[in-house]
């Protein structure tokens, strides 16, 4: 779908008067844009019209771009079905998401100032352990990783959903990045007035920081609401479902009603719409900065 | 505001060394144990759920392993050559392989596309930005559902399929036709959606850290706007930024599984490694001795084509 955006003309860099070929360029580029806007708003509208539609109208034969009647009483429908644990998936994924960026901030942040500013003998060994890790591929470890916490009983547990993914490689090294260029200055005025470690770190680091949490939270917030993989292998009763596990075993099972299934889709994604009104500009910062690094 | 001089070694805000250096004659102790304050929870857990899984799968590796964690029987290097001569394996990694050859050039030329076609608007230019990133958002589940159920529902209904219909054209079962292989349309047009967002943020912000002179010398020296400013300025200026953006897309293709899980199952037409993988050592018979050898063996593939990858387009950027 998504190829013909590669009718985009020649790229004029800013900064250069325009000629009338240039004009031509810029008809054809907006055109492109309008084009590629179209075709990533396709799938959203897809949800917003399947989730207030009835099922005869996703079904039908021939393909309408309005459904027949809009039916709100999809939603209520779909929390009612009793086949369908989605209160139950919505709790486990939310806990999961919010216990587990918390908890995840709280530890890379943490590591991550150690790191860059308490001097210890073996601070470099103890980053390059942690930084070999990020050389093992995330997926390929799902098997060893469900060896250990089958092992210690966590298996369809929210402990065992969470506690393994707090402990990111990454956050922790973009922690320390970040936090070798925070101004020592605010730092020292702090320790002037006998502040420890721990007192500069909350006190002063930190509220001086939030920019950098949000933009990290935001990111961490949203890859762990969206996690599949691990919530697949951890979830095997229906009880520790997340909300992208549930939705799967319906697409795959296709027991349940396709209108209540997209309007679970509706629902799942409403936090991440949220998140994106409101912090964009830190999740852009965040994905910069978690790009950049490679 | 600078340091208290209240110590005889001098100290120099500026030399971190030498602060360091004093900062340790202090109290070693002290240090030490902060630091281990700070840095120990999450090496803690490093150690249990990082690097102690990967160690007990490299001993499992080694041993049959039937429904059970616990090593049960040594058969050498049995499973590795199991694996490396198991045809559906294989052929795993040729599903990767020819994914890649898909998704790898169109993700690079589109997100770049899409960050040279966002960057030139002068206006609204947030909301076109908004509009390519948001599916960023979205998981590969949800999309997966709206591709399976909505777009590319093959017999009875579904977007394409009425599309094609306006031009006379048959419905197409999208997701289960092998020959010719229409499975990868929606495969690979899913993972554009959800990625290119992320691929073209990186590009922007490569392309605002270009120097406006370069732009401005290379007009004084009378290229033309366009493609030769675009081949010769521009894009050698994108060098580290397409280096990430080609190792990053490589990884994450390697490690395709919930589009292939979601969209198609696990068949054998179109099944990525991981897929394999998880249906071996989780399925009906947990094999974990054969799943932890193969994700060895998938972890080193991994590895060694990042390396390589970086160091072929390393030399490169050394040579400029």
């Amino acid at each position: 779908m998504a190829v013909s955006e590669r009718t985009t003309g020649t790229p004029q860099p800013i900064g250069f008067s325009q000629s009338t070929a240039g004009r031509i360029g810029t008809v054809l580029r907006w055109i492109a844009l309008c084009i590629a806007v179209v075709l990533f708003l396709v799938p959203f509208y897809l949800i917003l019209r399947n989730a207030l539609a009835t099922e005869s109208d996703i079904t039908a034969p021939s393909w309408t771009l309005f459904p027949s009647h809009l039916q709100w009483g999809n939603i209520k429908e779909l929390f009612n079905d009793s086949t369908v644990p989605m209160a139950r998936a919505l709790y486990n994924s939310a806990v999961v998401g919010i216990l587990g960026t918390a908890g995840q901030l709280l530890l890379a942040s943490m590591a991550g100032y150690g790191l860059a500013r308490i001097p210890y003998r073996h601070a470099d060994k103890i980053f390059y352990a942690i930084v070999a890790t990020l050389m093992i591929p995330g997926a390929v470890t799902f098997i060893p990783s469900f060896i250990v916490v089958s092992s210690l009983g966590w298996v369809s547990s929210l402990r065992g959903l969470i506690i393994p993914t707090l402990f990111s490689g990454f956050a922790a090294f973009l922690f320390r990045q970040y936090f070798l260029g925070f101004p020592r200055e605010l730092e020292e005025a702090a320790r002037v007035d006998g502040a420890g470690y721990f007192g500069v770190f909350w006190r002063i680091v930190v509220p001086n920081s939030l920019p950098f949490f949000a933009a990290i939270a935001a990111i961490t917030f949203i890859g762990n609401w969206n996690s599949f993989l691990w919530p697949l292998v951890i979830g095997q009763d229906s009880s520790s479902w997340t909300i992208q596990v549930a939705m799967s075993t319906f697409i795959t099972a296709q027991t349940i009603n396709i209108h209540e299934l997209f309007m679970a889709v509706a629902v799942s994604i409403l936090p991440l719409v949220l998140i994106f009104a409101f912090l964009q500009r830190y999740l852009i910062q965040g994905v910069t900065q978690s790009g950049i690094k490679d | 505001m600078s340091a208290p001089a209240k110590t005889s070694t001098p100290v120099e805000p500026a030399a971190p060394g030498a602060r360091r250096a004093a900062r340790r004659n202090k109290g070693i102790k002290g240090n030490t144990l902060w630091f281990w304050v700070f840095v120990g929870p999450f090496v803690l857990g490093l150690l249990i759920f990082s690097y102690l899984p990967i160690l007990w799968s490299l001993v499992l590796s080694f041993f049959e392993a039937y429904n059970t964690a616990t090593p049960s029987k040594f058969v050498g290097l049995r499973n590795y050559v199991d694996m490396l001569t198991d045809h559906n394996f294989l052929s795993s990694l040729g599903t990767f392989t020819i994914f890649a050859v898909f998704i790898v050039p169109l993700t690079f030329v589109l997100s770049l596309a899409l960050a040279l076609l966002v960057n030139q608007v002068k206006i609204a230019r947030a909301f076109f930005r908004s509009v390519f990133f948001l599916p960023t958002a979205c998981s590969y589940v949800v999309a997966s559902l709206i591709w399976k159920l909505s777009i590319f529902n093959g017999v009875r209904f579904g977007l394409a399929n009425t599309i094609l219909g306006w031009f006379g054209i048959d419905n197409i079962a999208w997701l289960s036709t092998v020959s010719p292989p229409w499975y990868w349309v929606p495969l690979v047009t899913v993972r554009l959606w959800l990625q290119l967002g992320f691929y073209m943020i990186l590009f922007i912000a490569g392309l605002q850290r270009i120097s406006p002179s370069l732009y401005e010398a290379a007009y004084v020296d009378g290229a033309k706007p366009g493609w030769q400013v675009f081949r010769y300025i521009t894009l050698p200026q994108l060098r580290s930024t397409s280096v990430a953006v080609l190792i990053l897309n490589l990884i994450a293709a390697y490690q395709a599984f919930d589009e292939f899980y979601n969209l198609v199952g696990n068949v054998n037409y179109a099944r990525p490694p991981l897929v394999y993988l998880y249906g071996i050592s989780l399925g009906s018979i947990q094999d974990l001795g054969h799943g932890s050898a193969g994700a060895l063996i998938l972890a080193v593939i991994i590895m060694i084509v990042t390396l390589l990858q970086s160091r072929i387009l390393g030399f490169g950027k050394a040579g400029d």
